[in-house]
């Protein structure tokens, strides 16, 4: 009964950081780089207009901090649950 | 030494290469040849991946697509990487915890079905054979461009050099060329283009180049600079963001439909433990983000290059803005050659004209102010990566280098996706379902054979492709976000879903996403057979046929759960699975 309780606990510890990481996910790709990108454009980060960097570059940088930080909190609450790999 | 000589040099060293190391990683169990022995370090398993990932399209056509396209290509910017996002998170820890060989069998198991089994079996065959061919082609092409061979002959040596190291090597074979071939791929692809940046911008990360001032002296950025020149020639802005609609749709079909590629995601079966599983997708995105972050500026800076070296853009509309014919230079001339850039002298004035004669308005007025009888020069956007270092002016050893890049990015990906083809049949099809007794050796003799055979398919497609090529990426990816994403996500994310629900889902989405794509593009892609003209009045909403994938992801996910509610749960043992498979250490 333990263990069943205990792995419920994991998996909603797991899709809240899940969830999180999917907010930032559609924020910085369809939010940033296509819903408001007319909007951000009339801000400049250099030569490049917001919305078009973030459709072109800031969003793939953005993905590729996420997978990271995913996998380094999945360990923390792996561990956290004892449910790590030896 | 003269530029062929170098190329045979640079091109023949790679393939030794790729032999030594297909001899050293040979296959020798069915665990070796699937998921090569499932011992691969998570950050080899990222550069493997992601040149599996890597295609010739994207080597050697996306900075050339973004280049024509500007903001309108980011679907294929976003849609490509993002997919990693929902790979890492929704199925590769997941799958690589189920610990088996393919994809299908994971769908196999979990909906208690051979019938959901082998669905998963023909949509893999169709996702990754369509594929393949674009591949196939690639290789060809890429071999008689610099090799000077023709297609066959070139088609032929790529076929021969994959059959020795996919068939001999497995899995494993494949992932040690691979990293070999991502490494050459990605030097390949940034050397040119740091260089092209330097010369243009002063700095030294392409990068940071696209959103910097031009170092011409005219105190303009260079994004602003090819809005205002693109604009002034009758093309939309390079900034412009028409359709969004689509755009969004295309970045959810293409991200949904990378993270149901069952190449891609049979990768992260080959890594130890769940937790390289995870790790190993964020080093993958890391390697594809190096090339897809230089891409764009690639593009930008081709296109800038190009624009500035026919036109004079501070005088437009001026006799002598325009660049004589017979002044061109050198890159012009050798790529001519391949009639890959065509110049035609409309109005016989001797310049070469380059504008936007779609746009009726301005090509009526430049023919009335300036004489101007249509645009004069073709540019293949191919050219736009392959002729980036006589561009630049860089030294041949890198022109030879883009040679070997872009062939090891056609062979790395031809070699995932045959893998994938020949897995599918000896495992799924002759193991899982109709020969369950055979033996572990004859299976992996099956394998090699499914892989021999795949590969004289692939061949014979891409030497007789079947007149869609250029829709079967589309076409792809909109069947792996329709089939096989949403079974997957829903087999492990709801204990609710059984095999009733996952069989109609996957056979909803496949077949609506068929119909959609088939209804503009003809049946079979059969010219002349669409029941309804390819345009934008006549889509359904308004939504692009190539957009269609999410569409028939919702339709597949609805379907399933509706068909789930009103059928009984899956037995307790699969609901037990779906709690083992959630956790990473084995109980």
């Amino acid at each position: 009964m333990e263990q069943t309780s205990n792995r419920a606990d994991y998996w909603r510890a797991n899709l809240r950081v899940l969830f999180g990481c999917l907010a930032v996910w559609f924020l910085v790709s369809y939010v940033f780089g296509i819903l408001l990108v007319d909007l951000l454009n009339q801000i400049h980060l250099g030569g490049y207009p917001l919305g078009f960097w973030f459709a072109q570059q800031g969003s793939i940088f953005t993905f590729v901090v996420l997978i990271f930080f995913y996998a380094w909190r999945m360990n923390t609450i792996d561990k956290k649950f004892g449910v790590a790999e030896d | 030494m003269d530029l062929q000589t170098l190329i045979y040099l640079v091109v023949g060293a790679t393939f030794v290469l790729y032999l030594i190391l297909a001899v050293v990683a040979r296959a020798g169990t069915t665990s070796e040849f699937y998921v090569a022995g499932k011992g691969i370090n998570p950050i080899l398993n990222g550069m493997a991946t992601a040149a599996d990932w890597m295609s010739a399209a994207s080597f050697i056509s996306m900075a050339g697509l973004i280049a024509f396209n500007g903001y309108s290509a980011s679907a294929y910017l976003m849609g490509w990487t993002g997919g990693y996002v929902l790979l890492a998170m929704l199925l590769a820890p997941y799958l690589r915890k189920f610990g088996k060989f393919t994809v299908p069998e994971f769908i196999g198991d979990r909906f208690y079905s051979n019938t959901a089994r082998v669905i998963a079996v023909i949509a893999l065959l169709v996702i990754s054979l369509t594929y393949v061919i674009g591949q196939m082609k690639g290789v060809g092409v890429a071999f008689s461009r610099f090799l000077e061979t023709s297609i066959e002959v070139g088609l032929f040596a790529g076929m021969g050099i994959v059959f020795v190291y996919a068939v001999l090597g497995g899995m494993k074979g494949i992932t040690y060329t691979q990293i070999a071939q991502y490494v050459i791929m990605i030097f390949a692809y940034t050397v040119p283009a740091i260089f092209i940046s330097l010369q243009l911008t002063g700095h030294f990360l392409p990068q940071m180049g696209t959103g910097a001032m031009l170092t011409d002296g005219s105190n303009q950025y260079l994004l602003q600079k090819l809005d205002l020149v693109l604009s002034d020639l009758g093309f939309s802005e390079y900034t412009a963001t028409p359709d969004l609609m689509n755009t969004f749709l295309l970045t959810l079909s293409l991200m949904i439909g990378t993270a149901g590629l069952p190449h891609v995601l049979v990768r992260f079966f080959t890594v130890p433990r769940v937790r390289d599983a995870r790790k190993s997708a964020g080093w993958t995105l890391l390697f594809i983000a190096i090339l897809y972050t230089t891409a764009p500026a690639v593009g930008a800076m081709a296109m800038w290059n190009t624009l500035k070296t026919v036109q004079n853009t501070d005088q437009i509309g001026a006799p002598e803005g325009n660049l004589l014919y017979a002044e061109r230079p050198d890159w012009m001339k050798n790529w001519e050659i391949t009639g890959l850039l065509q110049f035609e002298d409309k109005n016989g004035d001797g310049r070469i004209q380059y504008y936007n004669d779609d746009n009726e308005a301005f090509a009526a007025m430049a023919e009335e102010e300036f004489g101007w009888q249509g645009s004069e020069l073709y540019v293949d956007r191919d050219i736009m990566v392959l002729a980036n270092p006589e561009i630049a002016d860089l030294p041949n050893w890198v022109i030879a280098l883009i040679a070997a890049g872009g062939i090891a990015a056609a062979l790395s990906t031809a070699a995932g996706l045959l893998l994938a083809i020949a897995s599918a049949i000896s495992h799924d099809l002759l193991k899982g379902v109709f020969m369950p007794n055979i033996s572990e050796k004859n299976e992996l003799m099956a394998g090699r054979i499914s892989m021999t055979v795949a590969i004289i398919v692939a061949g014979y497609l891409g030497l007789n492709p079947p007149g869609f090529a250029a829709q079967v990426v589309a076409l792809a990816f909109g069947l792996a976000a329709s089939s096989l994403f949403p079974v997957l996500m829903m087999g492990i994310f709801s204990k609710r879903m059984n095999k009733q629900g996952a069989i109609a889902g996957m056979l909803s989405g496949l077949s609506i996403t068929l119909l959609y794509i088939f209804w503009y593009k003809g049946w079979f892609f059969i010219p002349d057979t669409n029941m309804l003209p390819d345009n934008a009045e006549n889509w359904l909403f308004g939504i692009n046929p190539t957009s269609f994938g999410a569409i028939g992801a919702a339709v597949n996910f609805i379907v399933a759960i509706l068909v789930a509610k009103m059928t009984t749960p899956p037995p307790h043992e699969i609901q037990e699975l779906v709690e083992e498979v959630r956790v990473p250490r084995a109980s």
